[in-house]
């Protein structure tokens, strides 16, 4: 009836779990119990759950996110804990059946769960704005999109308590991820988590990859679009093309673990050196997917704040477009020591090293915007100055890694992580912080509170530097990843910087947190009625904030790449006037089907998992049953009445003449 | 001149999604879904050029396959794309009829293909060569099997379309549906003049 | 980083070069940073302003010529020393190069020294200033052998022949290990490599010809290949011929040969008692 499952699958017997679960179990009933108080629910399903506009769901996935950074991160303080304590036959707290499961579960969260939720939610949010255009191709798409990634985080997030997670490092490399020596169900929440959740990625690629070829609005040529807009671009195209390896890479370790197939095992004519390249074929690509459009929020940011134009604005442009074709020809160097001749391994380590000049570029591209500008210190910029510096270190230790002779002893050594992390955090992650403040009043029409942003900054900074410089001096020494335990003491003084280095980076995530709260309950201080809170350049601060759903009541006209600046410019500067006379507007109507197909889908992933077959028929065919009434719906979209529009409209100039 | 921009009021820019007409863009954003598709038939093919000698002992390509039943197989799919075509000419004529007809046709000869397909799987897994006897094996099921399984949704997805034609007609809806089916369907068939020159031609040699 | 072997003081000479070609553009990359940002700051009304300049000529020569340069010599260095270090290429010397298979299994190290006739797990040695071929594959999941002072790193993989060549020119104890992460025993993994003179390495391998046990494949070594954690040091006196050629023919071979492998299931599940009985 329930397959593997039973009673034994929960773990009673680990109370780090238990007390999580527990923890987890109280605020749920809590948030349960507010909505429910305050009659919510129907609001959250009408206005959230259901809703097609880009700019909710935007917001979604950046709550997502923001939640997940939380459990990710406190799987990353459990390890630091782990290492600085367990030297010299010491055994640590955490057995490594434990262990195994956290850096698993850190890494797959970190990139799966928090980064790419945050790019596509900040994709979300700005990329229509930006072009001017009043939803994305697909809104229905857009909001299933969202819903099977939150299943795939829900699967992954069931594994703490039902099951387990996979034991196998966060790209379960086979043979170690196939059935012989992963019985547990831990590989198989892996796969179905990753593959629920990286279709709705795919899907998301193709929505804005249409968006943005075919929603531009008037006058506004692949040259005017706001830089954020082309790294947005730029990754869907490799969204498109390097999902769906993952896709069927993921679906043939399936076919082995599920019908006993051939494919990574280590007999039978089985290749693990094929998973190797096919995952990576992947994972290289997955990397510029994160950093691309953290590279544009640096631009958007830079301009911005320094109240210049981007220098080099067709540089960065092809830049961007050189390291995406590149992304695809390097992935062989995350794998020198398997054994490939001197000629395959020089080719693909100088192909990595190129990829540094388009990259290098940028960076002086950058430097040379703020150069004569006249720069604001806004978090938003600080976090693109800590970019800026860590960044350049991350991509030198970036570059020694590709040397494969260098690589023979740097490879699987704290090197890579702090590596890795060095790129991620002072890349990604601070790209996603300072897109977060520079574009939260947007989303919500209030400021963030500079003060604790700031806090945030310093101490994700300070905290970075001391958890992952002393990684790369163990490095030298020998030290590996993945290490439950350590023999050598003389390691241990590092590892606890590391750890205190840790610390600092909770106060950060601590200050975001309190910086989010305060903001909320200053929101009237904070407000930002002109929708234009940092005077800035592209079209989505044309707008009010929060756009109305429609975001544009005529949709606006570019004739540059700083268009909105432009207008400001002109004499007598720019006047938000109310139009004479307004038009009804077209727009898709919320759907449930979204959700409700993913609600099977969670079935579906959660029976496949637990080998309950029935479940899994039921799972598909309310999947099939569902997609077949949004098929046969045609009651799919609506007008937004001109009288509407203009109601909004004046509320909207009544507030900015009122703050006049 | 660029002051009002933001406030234009010219016929053109007052309607937003018209401007990009909504069918255009769905048969666009079906190519794109295509490529993708084909990355995934990229990566399959890959997988089997590596896997096509590691036959572990096991049957090897020149063993199992049985040229003449594959290529009737390859001919009712040429067919069927080619009565398709004639359903999409039927549909560009008005003629609701007629594209029932075709579509139904269709659906015959890709019915009769994936038929023979599960019965050459049927048949070779009874001969003990079914897809857990070597990676060999494993990457031919599973590359032809996603192409049948491909093959078996556009049938899903014909009869779909023949119900819903002969309910609303021809309409903006269901017409950009028959070119998306129609441009899947052309896909499956170029995918499998593929299969049948990789797979089962240079395999049969 | 204190290597002890020829290839191992290559590698890390190589890396400081990298990594002083890289300061040339990294330092002035976080100077001019600091500098920029500094100087034209807000508040800072004296320094120049210019909000609509966004190209020159000369600059964009200068930022695609000097990392184009950097990298130009990079590509150089990279090319030379990914055939000077490839981990497959003889090492030249006088000295006769000897052979060892390192076999990494579940979770510990069998050597095998087939010109001796002898075989060890979690215990190697190798005369000094004698090049050593490591023939390298696994009894299990991917690992790779690595002993960081002398040098490169290869993966183990079943059914792989796989290999590199090291050299030990300071005579010691060093900690070698297997450092891909391979499953619940991973982090003790290890193994000490003794370099050590010849007349020391005679009597090394007369104290392995003393033990009583015997590496014979597959009988041994299916003994062996069960999971076990912090597996004691073990000799062998004696060892089947082509022991290594062996294993990895087990893989290639459809059913029959394959027995072996399948008890990693069941032992899988369990190996806390296993590695509790390794170390009775």
């Amino acid at each position: 009836m329930f397959g593997k499952l039973s009673l034994d699958s929960i773990p009673y017997h680990e109370p780090i779990i238990m007390v999580t679960a527990a923890a987890i179990g109280i605020v749920g009933a809590l948030v349960f119990g507010l909505i429910t108080y305050y009659r919510k629910w129907g609001y959250l399903w009408t206005e959230w759950v259901t809703s097609i506009d880009h700019k909710k769901i935007g917001v979604m996935y950046f709550l997502v996110a923001l939640v997940m950074l939380v459990r990710g991160f406190a799987d990353a303080i459990m390890m630091r804990t782990q290492q600085a304590i367990a030297a010299g036959g010491a055994e640590g707290y955490l057995p490594p059946h434990h262990y195994d499961q956290i850096f698993t579960a850190h890494g797959v969260i970190m990139i799966f769960f928090v980064a790419m939720p945050m790019v596509i939610g900040l994709m979300n949010l700005v990329v229509p704005l930006q072009i001017g255009a009043r939803d994305v191709a697909f809104p229905f798409m857009n909001n299933l999109s969202f819903w099977l990634f939150a299943v795939g985080m829900i699967l992954v997030n069931m594994s703490l308590v039902i099951g387990e997670f996979a034991k196998t490092g966060w790209l379960a490399y086979a043979p170690l991820s196939e059935l012989q020596y992963s019985p547990d169900v831990g590989v198989d929440y892996w796969i179905w988590a990753l593959q629920l959740s990286g279709i709705g990625t795919t899907l998301t690629g193709i929505n804005f990859f249409v968006t943005i070829l075919k929603m531009r609005t008037k006058g506004m040529t692949l040259f005017r679009m706001p830089i954020f807009t082309w790294t947005a671009l730029c990754t869907n195209v490799l969204i498109i093309l390097s999902f769906p390896i993952l896709t069927a890479t993921i679906a043939l370790l399936t076919l082995d673990r599920y019908l006993g197939m051939h494919f990574f095992t280590n007999d039978m004519g089985g290749s693990q050196m094929m998973y190797v390249n096919l995952i990576w074929a992947w994972g290289h690509p997955e990397v510029y997917i994160l950093i691309l459009p953290a590279f544009g929020v640096f631009s958007e940011v830079i301009a911005t704040f320094t109240k210049k134009r981007l220098f080099g604005y067709k540089t960065m442009v092809w830049a961007t477009a050189a390291i995406t074709v590149l992304s695809f020809i390097v992935w062989l160097h995350h794998f020198f020591t398997m054994g490939a001749g001197a000629n395959v391994n020089a080719f693909f380590g100088i192909m990595t090293m190129i990829i540094a000049i388009p990259t290098g570029v940028k960076i002086f591209n950058w430097l040379f915007t703020m150069y004569r500008g006249r720069i604001q210190f806004t978090t938003p910029v600080l976090w693109t100055i800590g970019f800026i510096i860590t960044f350049t270190l991350g991509g030198m230790t970036g570059v020694m890694l590709a040397v494969p002779g260098a690589n023979f002893v740097l490879h699987n050594s704290l090197f890579v992580i702090a590596h890795f992390h060095n790129v991620i955090i002072g890349g990604v992650v601070f790209g996603m912080m300072a897109g977060f403040t520079y574009w939260f009043p947007k989303a919500f029409g209030f400021t963030l509170s500079e003060k604790w942003g700031k806090r945030s900054f310093w101490c994700w900074l300070v905290g970075f530097y001391m958890a992952f410089m002393p990684l790369y001096a163990l490095s030298f020494f020998g030290a590996m990843r993945r290490m439950q335990s350590y023999e050598q003491t003389e390691w241990q003084p590092l590892m606890i910087v590391a750890w205190v280095g840790a610390v600092i980076i909770a106060a950060g995530i601590a200050c975001m947190v309190i910086q989010l709260i305060v903001s909320i309950r200053d929101r009237e201080n904070n407000r930002d009625l002109t929708g234009d809170p940092w005077d800035g350049r592209t079209l989505e601060w044309s707008t009010s904030s929060p756009p109305p759903n429609y975001n544009f009541a005529y949709l606006p006209k570019v004739d540059s790449i700083d268009s909105y600046w432009e207008m400001k410019q002109q004499p007598g500067g720019f006047k938000r006037e109310l139009a004479t006379k307004f038009e009804d507007v077209h727009m898709p109507k919320n759907t449930a089907e979204g959700p409700i197909m993913s609600l099977f889908a969670l079935f579906f992933g959660f029976a496949l998992i637990w080998h309950i077959w029935w479940l899994v028929g039921l799972g598909a065919i309310g999947m099939f049953v569902t997609f077949m009434f949004r098929i046969f719906n045609n009651d799919t979209d609506y007008h937004v009445s001109a009288a509407e529009v203009e109601k909004t409209e004046r509320e909207y100039h009544k507030r900015l003449e009122m703050q006049a | 001149m660029a002051t009002d921009t933001l406030k234009q009021h010219d016929a053109h820019a007052h309607d937003g999604h018209e401007h990009h007409d909504a069918g255009a863009m769905k048969v666009f954003g079906f190519w794109i879904y295509l490529m993708s598709d084909l990355v995934i038939f990229g990566t399959l093919f890959a997988t089997f050029g590596v896997l096509a000698t590691a036959t572990a002992g096991g049957p090897t390509s020149q063993e199992i396959f049985e040229l003449p039943f594959v290529l009737v197989e390859t001919f009712l799919l040429l067919i069927s794309s080619f009565t398709f075509g004639l359903a999409v000419l039927a549909q560009n004529a008005g003629d609701r009829g007629a594209v029932l007809k075709w579509l139904a046709v269709t659906f015959l000869l890709g019915f009769g293909f994936v038929s023979m397909e599960v019965y050459e799987f049927h048949h070779l897994i009874a001969e003990g060569a079914g897809p857990d006897r070597s990676a060999f094996l494993s990457a031919f099921f599973t590359l032809v099997g996603t192409h049948g399984l491909h093959v078996t949704f556009g049938l899903i997805w014909i009869a779909i379309m023949f119900f819903q034609i002969s309910k609303r007609g021809l309409d903006s809806v269901t017409k950009p549906r028959m070119l998306c089916l129609s441009l899947f369907w052309h896909f499956l068939d170029i995918v499998w003049i593929c299969v049948f020159s990789f797979v089962y031609l240079i395999g049969a040699m | 980083m204190d290597p002890s072997g020829q290839i191992g003081q290559g590698l890390k000479s190589l890396i400081i070069t990298a990594f002083g070609l890289m300061l040339i553009v990294v330092i002035p990359v976080i100077v001019m940073t600091i500098l920029f940002a500094w100087k034209y700051r807000g508040t800072n009304l004296a320094a120049k302003y210019t909000p609509n300049w966004e190209h020159s000529n000369i600059i964009e020569v200068f930022v695609w010529a000097i990392p184009c340069v950097i990298i130009f010599f990079l590509a150089v260095l990279t090319w030379q020393t990914s055939h000077s270090f490839d981990p497959h290429k003889p090492i030249a010397s006088e000295d006769e190069t000897m052979t060892v298979d390192a076999i990494s299994l579940d979770w510990k190290w069998l050597f095998i020294y087939p010109d001796e006739g002898i075989a060890t797990i979690n215990e190697l040695a190798i005369p000094v200033d004698k090049p050593v071929h490591f023939r390298v594959t696994s009894g299990t999941v991917m690992n790779s052998f690595m002993i960081p002072n002398l040098g490169s790193q290869i993966y183990a993989m079943a059914g792989m022949d796989n290999d590199v060549y090291l050299e030990g020119n300071e005579i010691g104890t060093f900690r070698g290990r297997s450092t891909h992460y391979s499953g619940e025993g991973f982090s003790e993994m290890l193994f000490d490599a003794h370099v050590t003179s010849d007349a020391d390495f005679q009597a090394w391998v007369d104290k392995v010809k003393q033990s009583p046990d015997t590496m014979m494949f597959p009988e041994d070594y299916e003994r062996v290949a069960k999971p076990s954690i912090a597996n004691p040091v073990e000799y062998f006196s004696q060892v089947s011929p082509d022991f290594y050629g062996d294993l990895i023919k087990s893989y290639k071979a459809g059913h029959g040969g394959t027995d072996s492998h399948g008890e990693h299931n069941e032992a899988r599940e369990s190996s806390m008692p296993m590695s509790a009985q390794a170390a009775e």
